[in-house]
This record gives structure tokens, C-alpha cells and sequence, in this order.
């Protein structure tokens, strides 16, 4: 039981960048619109929240850096797709592309060197009790703040009256507009939140799980968010299962690599890909459960004026 | 034109000199009405006669082009919905604004526009619907409920704001007849309590029942007045069309072999919102017309989406044309058999809406000679096409001219007229006449009896009862995705053919005299 403390702990970290990444871009979309360029606001998330804390010593002020980098990055895309129109896919694979460059690009001469890793905080008396306090209660703060996130959007879409206006404009923007929603503006603060939460999930990996900056660190981790969201069909709770899910096969598939087990590694390094996809996919084995949750008006453009 | 009761109060409502231009057409040309409050006052005519132009441009969603409003003997210049409905002015349209996937209690709050706590509304909306007749649940989701309940949460939505003057815009094309009753009685007891009611409509019984005055337009000029009571349908259709109704002729006939049969077919729909299909039996013979009632929505767009071909049955022998299985052949190879048919949706299933006429005679009639050894032969495809327009008098530039450019009557005509003319031996027509002028209407039904004289069978779902009772054979309704038994229209009635409409027509519900024990044995009496 003690030797599964420190699986379970790797578990959680691992977890944590694709639970913001992967909420962030379940509200844009259930808002009406598919953003893909998670993985490149990931990107420029880490290499601007890396270079932040480095110049300032604080990692609150590189994870401020981070969020600010994803919305820059994310307005760019939301001027594109809700002013001009542009195909919501095609540009979202181009921000990928131009985050990975552009991340690379800046981050040149900040390959390999050192930062101050991110501590886990210790919670007087909590954090004493024994095996629960390291389980549950021997954490960075981020991990905390992942879902303090959770508990909010889940409040936000369900339960607050914004939320449902966000939910109403991405099922039919047209009959939004009919009776007064600002369909674009909703439109604009979603891209936004989820190109906020995209660049944290990006300064996580490098401030915290790393903790340096190597290029194209998110390694697909941004598509994986992309997965869960729809595999977990739109709903939060889902999706943070599916990101414990992968996070503990990446863990799980590690620690099997280090008792050498007789199987291939590239095996085991696939395990987690597969493993998440598998089990969504039972989740939503019906192809109705993705029908009825889909937001309708998912990837299609808005124009007022028609 | 005014009724007594009404005479002594002030109009809540007057239009004056109301006119709209588009560019190719005057939609509203100086249209005066004027509505007091407690009245229910109907605006009759054809489709594009400038009805649904008038009511958007008092509920503030055009703009006029010159003519003024007064509304409680002020001038109001409306320019958006949300002042007309601060000013007191609800509106149900015709097709309806709600959020499927959202609750009936959602879908209301977001159209409020003041904050009430979900508890409070859900009270409410429960009040305001048991009060008028409307029962609805607020919990519940929208795409789990029937046309008729979406039109109630609409209404339950407009009265909510208390209005005024409630606009209903042909409220009763998706409704049952028993349906229409309870809203009838809804709409005069609102009326009853002040508020006055703008209904528009081309069904003259529905407001001869209804209505207390009527303004009839006709080409968007207002071509009469009248207290609709005192008139007949004759004279208040002379008013609307400008003319006299032809009627149908349906001779008597003798219907031949069996041309299309479906045998026990059952189908899941692969759509959420969509209606299985349960146990279906049916059989149209040669020379006849099996008309299909039903409300929309019922299974009407799977079953023609499986006797087309677009959705293959699970067993070839389901389905049989001209008695051979044809369950499993795709739209094309069911063609090949003898089958032409229209599809409800006109643009994107019945025509290709950039292409042009000619091009979309091509599409079902390629092989009537339109291509040889592989190239199109294009004048034989625009002798056709030109053939369609002429007989069909589609309104229109040229077989040339691209088939989004032509109104949704016209397309209609011409898609009809197509699939007319590609002589089949089965037809199957959904909404033949939907949105088309009466006119127009009545060269529709008379070409699908033309049809049936020269013996092709054919099958008809239609959401029209007086359409089905005028050129069917035999009537069935289609209710739940399940088939009633069928009966010819001289030996049932209306208030019958309702009742299935709700469903209720299973074991021994109808005693309906040719229905028989058996469904099957219904449908080859």
C-alpha cells in the first residue's frame, strides 16, 4: 500500500496540466466552437511561464505569463474564426502550427537551463496525517487550484445563469441572437478562458512536471486534452476522469518500465494513449450519447446578418 | 367592418399606409388594418401574399418603407423585437425559436428578460400553462416533446410577458385537430381577458370558427374586409385568390396489382431526436393513392428516408417494388425498379440548390435518355427541364436559372413536375404542397390523380387532412412511428382520423368498420 503513494502522487501531477487544458477547451466548445490549437497555446504557455519565473524568481508571476500568452494566442484565433469566419479546424491546426514555431523560436536560448521547481505546500496538521496526508494533502498549489477549477466550471454550466446562456448560444447561435444573446462576445470570453487555461496547463509542464523548457514539451499532451473533451462528452466530471485515467496508466506504464517487465517499452509508452481511448470510448459507446451532448452548432460559423 | 362589442373602445392597434419593397417585389403595398383590444383578428391570404412581411414589420424585425403604427393611440416607430415586446407584443412563429437540448424552464428564462430564481419560474410557467389549457412540465427537455407541446411552451413563453396583442403565425399547420380545439379555446379566453390576437392563416374553416374580423391580402395589398362568420369559404377564397377554388375529381377506379409492399418493417432511427419506426405494413396497388395523415415528426422523414433507399432496411424482403425485394438496393437501383419520389426537404434532398434546373432534371431522370455512352446530351435535358416549367407553369428566369433562386412553391412544382414526368410505375410524395399557393396546390393534386389514372400507384404523407381526403384512396395515419389501418375518406371522418393522430388506434380502440382485426388484412381489403 505505501509503495502505491508515490504512483498515486505522480498520477495526480501528471493529471493536472490536461485537467486545466482540457476544461478550458470543454467550455470554448460548449460555447459553439472547436478550438485545436490547444497544443500551441501549451506550448507558448511554457516557454513565456518558464521565461517569466526565470526573470522574476516568483512562479506565480511565470504562471500569470503563461495564462496571458494562451489568451494572446487564443485572440488571435477567436479574431480569425468569430470576426473574419474563418474554418474553425483549419485554423485551429494553423495556431498549433504557429505555436509550436513560435515557442521554439522563443524558447532557443532558454533550452536546459534551470528553475526553481514549484513546491508542494505543506498544510499544518493535514499534511502530518499519516499515508492520507501524503495522498491527498502534499501537493503544489496548482494541483488544489485544478479543482477548485473542476468545481467551478462544473458550477458555471450547469448551474449559473451566464452558463446557460453559453450552453443556449453553442446549441443554436441563430435563435440566441433572435432574442438578444451576444452570441460573439460569449463566443469571445470563452476562447479566451480556454487559451488561459491552455497556457497554465503549458507552465505547468515546464515550471513544475519538467521542471525546464524543451521543445515541443507538451508532446500531443494538448491533443489528448482534445480527446478527453469529446470522449467525455462535454461534461466535467468526465473529463477529469479521463485525465486521472491517462495520468495514472502514464504512471503505471513508468514504474512497469523500472521493474523490467518482458514487455517492449514502446508497448508500455503506447498504454496510456490506448488505455484512455479504450475506456472512453466505452463510456460513449452509444453513438447517441455523443449526438444528444454535442453542442450543435459545434465548428460552425456565426454570421448575424443571415 | 367592425363587431358591435368592439365599438365603443379605443384601437389598440392601427396600421396606416404600411408598404415594404424588396427589390423584386412589393411585399406590403399601403396595408391599413386596425385590431381593438379583446379582438381576434385574422390576416388571410395565399403564401407571398405579404402576411408574415406585415407581422414582422409590427413585431420590429423589418422595417417599413413608409406608413406609420399607432399602438394605444400613439405613434411608435418599432424597430427591434425587444420593444415590441417592452410595448406589450408577443409572437408565436411558425417555426419555432427553442433550444433542444435544454429544458422548457431554460428555454423560458432565456428569453426573459428580468432574473427569476429557478423555483419561482418553474412555479410560474406551471400556473400560466394550467390557467390557459396548456399543460406543460417545465423539468422537461424540449427534444423530448411533440410539436404541439413545443407550440404550447412558445405560447406559455409569450404570456409569461403579459402581452397586449398576441401575433400567432399559422398555429395550427402542426397541430392536431383535437390540438386546434384546446388552442381555440386558449386564444378565447385570452381574448375574453383583453388581449387582442393577430392570427394569420390560409385555412378558411379554422377562421370562420375563430375569428371575429378578417383583413385579406392578396399580390400585398389588402383585398377586403370581412366578418368571417357571415361568409362562406367560396366567398371568402374569392377575396384571397381572386378567383374560383377548382375542385378535385377523384373518379371511382379499381385498384390493379400490388406495386409497393412493406412487410413488417421495424427501424431504429440513428437520430436522438428521431422517431423508430415500429412494425410497419402497408401495400399501394396500382392506380391507386394511399394517403399517409400524421403530424410531423412522427416518423414521417424515416419512413420516406427507408422506401427511398436513403436508410437500408435490416432485410431485402421488408420493402418489395413491383414484387421484388428491395430493402437492401440503394435510392438509385429502387429507381431502376419504377420508383420516382419527393423528398419533404426540398433544397438538399430534391434539388441541388447552386445547380441549375436543367441540371437537376439530370440528376433523377439521367437515365430517360438525358446520357449516352457516358456524355450528357444537353439539349435533351433542356427540352425536358423546359417541358417540366411549362406544364408546371414554375415561376421563373429559365431552365438555366440556379435552383436556391426559385421560391420554395415554385421548386416544389418543379421537383413534383419532374418526378411526375419521368413516367413512374410507384410514386412516393411527402408534403406535396407544402408552402405552395393554392393555386399552384390544386395543379399539384390534379397532375398526382392524373398519375393514378394512368395507374401508377402512389403514396402520399401529407400533413394536410383536406389535401389527403380529396385525392386519397385510402387514408392511414402514421402516429409514434407506428401505421394506423387504413380506411377510404367517405367512410370516416375528420374527428376519427384525429383521434389516430394521437395514437389511439390500436387494439380495438377505432370501430372504424373496414378496419379489421388484422393491420395487414386492413390494407389489402
Amino acid at each position: 500500500m505505501i509503495a502505491l503513494v508515490p504512483m498515486i502522487a505522480s498520477t495526480v501531477v501528471a493529471a493536472t496540466p490536461l485537467i486545466y487544458a482540457a476544461l478550458g477547451e470543454t467550455v470554448v466548445e460548449r460555447s459553439g466552437v472547436l478550438n485545436l490549437g490547444i497544443e500551441g497555446m501549451m506550448l507558448i504557455g511554457a516557454v513565456a511561464g518558464f521565461a517569466a519565473a526565470r526573470a522574476s524568481g516568483s512562479d506565480s508571476v511565470g504562471f500569470a505569463a503563461a495564462a496571458a500568452a494562451g489568451v494572446a494566442l487564443s485572440l488571435i484565433f477567436g479574431f480569425l474564426t468569430l470576426n473574419l469566419q474563418t474554418n474553425q479546424v483549419a485554423t485551429g491546426l494553423a495556431l498549433t502550427l504557429f505555436g509550436v514555431g513560435l515557442s521554439a523560436f522563443v524558447g532557443h536560448n532558454l533550452a536546459g537551463m534551470p528553475v526553481e521547481r514549484l513546491e508542494a505546500i505543506t498544510i499544518p496538521g493535514l499534511s502530518a496525517i499519516p499515508l492520507l496526508g501524503d495522498l491527498l494533502f502534499h501537493y503544489d498549489i496548482m494541483v488544489y487550484l485544478s479543482v477548485a477549477l473542476f468545481v467551478g466550471v462544473h458550477w458555471f454550466l450547469t448551474k449559473s445563469r451566464t452558463g446557460l446562456t453559453l450552453r443556449a448560444i453553442g446549441e443554436s447561435p441563430g435563435v440566441a441572437h433572435a432574442i438578444g444573446k451576444p452570441v460573439l462576445a460569449t463566443r469571445y470570453l470563452a476562447v479566451m478562458f480556454g487559451g488561459a487555461t491552455a497556457g497554465i496547463a503549458g507552465a505547468y509542464l515546464s515550471l513544475v512536471q519538467t521542471p525546464m523548457w524543451v521543445e515541443g514539451m507538451s508532446a500531443g499532451k494538448g491533443w489528448i486534452a482534445l480527446a478527453l473533451v469529446v470522449f467525455g462528452t462535454w461534461k466535467p466530471a468526465r473529463v477529469v476522469v479521463g485525465a486521472y485515467l491517462f495520468g495514472g496508466v502514464t504512471q503505471f506504464q513508468l514504474f512497469a518500465q523500472g521493474f523490467g517487465l518482458p514487455v517492449p517499452t514502446e508497448f508500455l509508452s503506447m498504454l496510456p494513449y490506448a488505455a484512455t481511448i479504450v475506456v472512453l470510448v466505452i463510456i460513449c459507446r452509444d453513438p447517441k450519447t455523443i449526438l444528444l451532448n454535442q453542442p450543435a452548432s459545434l465548428g460552425h460559423s456565426f454570421h448575424p446578418t443571415t | 367592418m367592425d363587431q358591435p362589442e368592439f365599438e365603443d373602445l379605443k384601437p389598440r392597434l392601427v396600421l396606416t399606409g404600411i408598404t415594404k419593397r424588396y427589390p423584386s417585389v412589393v411585399a406590403n403595398d399601403d396595408v391599413s388594418l386596425s385590431v381593438r383590444p379583446g379582438e381576434i383578428h385574422a390576416v388571410l391570404g395565399e403564401n407571398g401574399a405579404g402576411k408574415s412581411t406585415l407581422m414582422k414589420i409590427i413585431y420590429g424585425v423589418t422595417k417599413p418603407d413608409a406608413g406609420t403604427i399607432l399602438w394605444n393611440g400613439q405613434y411608435e416607430a418599432i424597430t427591434a423585437p425587444a420593444q415590441a415586446r417592452r410595448l406589450g407584443i408577443g409572437m408565436v412563429f411558425q417555426h419555432f425559436s427553442l433550444f433542444e437540448t435544454l429544458t422548457v424552464w431554460e428555454n423560458i428564462a432565456l428569453a426573459l428578460d428580468e432574473h427569476i430564481p429557478t423555483v419561482q419560474l418553474a412555479a410560474r410557467i406551471t400556473e400560466v400553462s394550467e390557467k390557459y389549457g396548456l399543460p406543460i412540465d417545465p423539468y422537461r427537455l424540449v427534444h423530448s416533446m411533440s410539436v404541439g407541446e413545443r407550440q404550447r411552451v412558445e405560447i406559455v413563453r409569450c404570456l409569461l410577458q403579459e402581452p397586449k396583442l398576441l401575433i400567432m403565425d399559422e398555429p395550427t399547420s402542426v397541430l392536431t385537430p383535437q390540438a386546434v380545439l384546446i388552442l381555440f379555446k386558449t386564444l378565447r379566453r385570452l381574448a375574453s381577458e383583453g388581449c387582442s390576437i393577430l392570427y394569420i392563416s390560409h385555412k378558411l374553416d379554422e377562421i370562420r370558427a375563430l375569428c371575429d374580423t378578417a383583413t385579406v391580402l392578396r399580390g400585398g395589398r389588402v383585398s377586403g374586409s370581412a366578418i368571417p362568420r357571415n361568409e362562406t369559404n367560396e366567398s371568402l377564397a374569392r377575396l384571397m385568390i381572386g378567383g374560383e377554388l377548382a375542385e378535385c375529381h377523384l373518379a371511382p377506379r379499381v385498384p390493379q396489382e400490388v406495386r409497393l409492399e412493406v412487410d413488417h418493417l421495424s427501424l431504429a432511427s440513428p437520430d436522438p431526436f428521431g422517431t423508430t419506426l415500429k412494425d410497419i405494413c402497408l401495400e399501394v396497388r396500382s392506380g391507386e393513392i394511399l394517403g399517409i395523415a400524421g403530424v410531423s415528426g412522427n416518423g414521417q422523414k424515416e419512413l420516406m428516408a427507408t422506401l427511398s433507399g436513403e436508410r437500408l432496411s435490416p432485410d431485402g424482403s421488408m420493402i418489395k417494388l413491383m414484387g421484388q425485394p428491395v430493402g437492401t438496393l440503394n435510392p438509385a437501383k429502387r429507381r431502376a425498379h419504377g420508383l420516382t419520389f419527393v423528398p419533404e426537404e426540398r433544397l438538399g434532398r430534391g434539388a441541388v440548390p447552386p445547380m441549375s434546373l436543367a441540371y437537376n432534371a439530370l440528376l433523377t431522370g439521367a437515365r430517360y435518355g438525358m446520357v449516352q455512352q457516358g456524355l450528357i446530351l444537353p439539349g435533351v435535358m433542356r427540352t425536358f427541364s423546359k417541358s417540366v416549367i411549362d406544364r408546371f407553369r414554375v415561376k421563373c428566369g429559365n431552365e438555366q436559372s440556379v435552383a436556391s433562386s426559385l421560391s420554395g412553391g415554385n421548386l416544389q412544382k418543379y421537383i413534383v413536375g419532374r418526378e411526375t414526368m419521368l413516367q413512374p410505375k410507384m410514386m412516393i410524395v411527402a408534403q406535396p404542397t407544402w408552402g405552395v399557393d393554392v393555386g399552384a396546390a390544386q395543379l399539384i393534386r390534379q397532375a398526382l390523380i392524373d398519375l393514378r389514372d394512368q395507374r401508377v400507384g402512389l403514396l402520399v404523407i401529407s400533413e394536410e387532412l383536406d389535401e389527403l381526403f380529396s385525392i386519397s384512396d385510402r387514408i392511414a395515419v402514421l402516429a409514434g412511428g407506428r401505421l394506423s389501418p387504413s380506411v377510404r375518406p367517405a367512410e370516416t371522418s375528420i374527428e376519427q382520423i384525429g383521434t389516430w393522430m394521437s395514437g389511439k388506434f390500436g387494439d380495438g380502440a377505432s370501430d372504424a368498420r373496414p378496419v379489421a382485426a388484422s393491420r395487414k388484412e386492413a390494407v389489402n381489403a
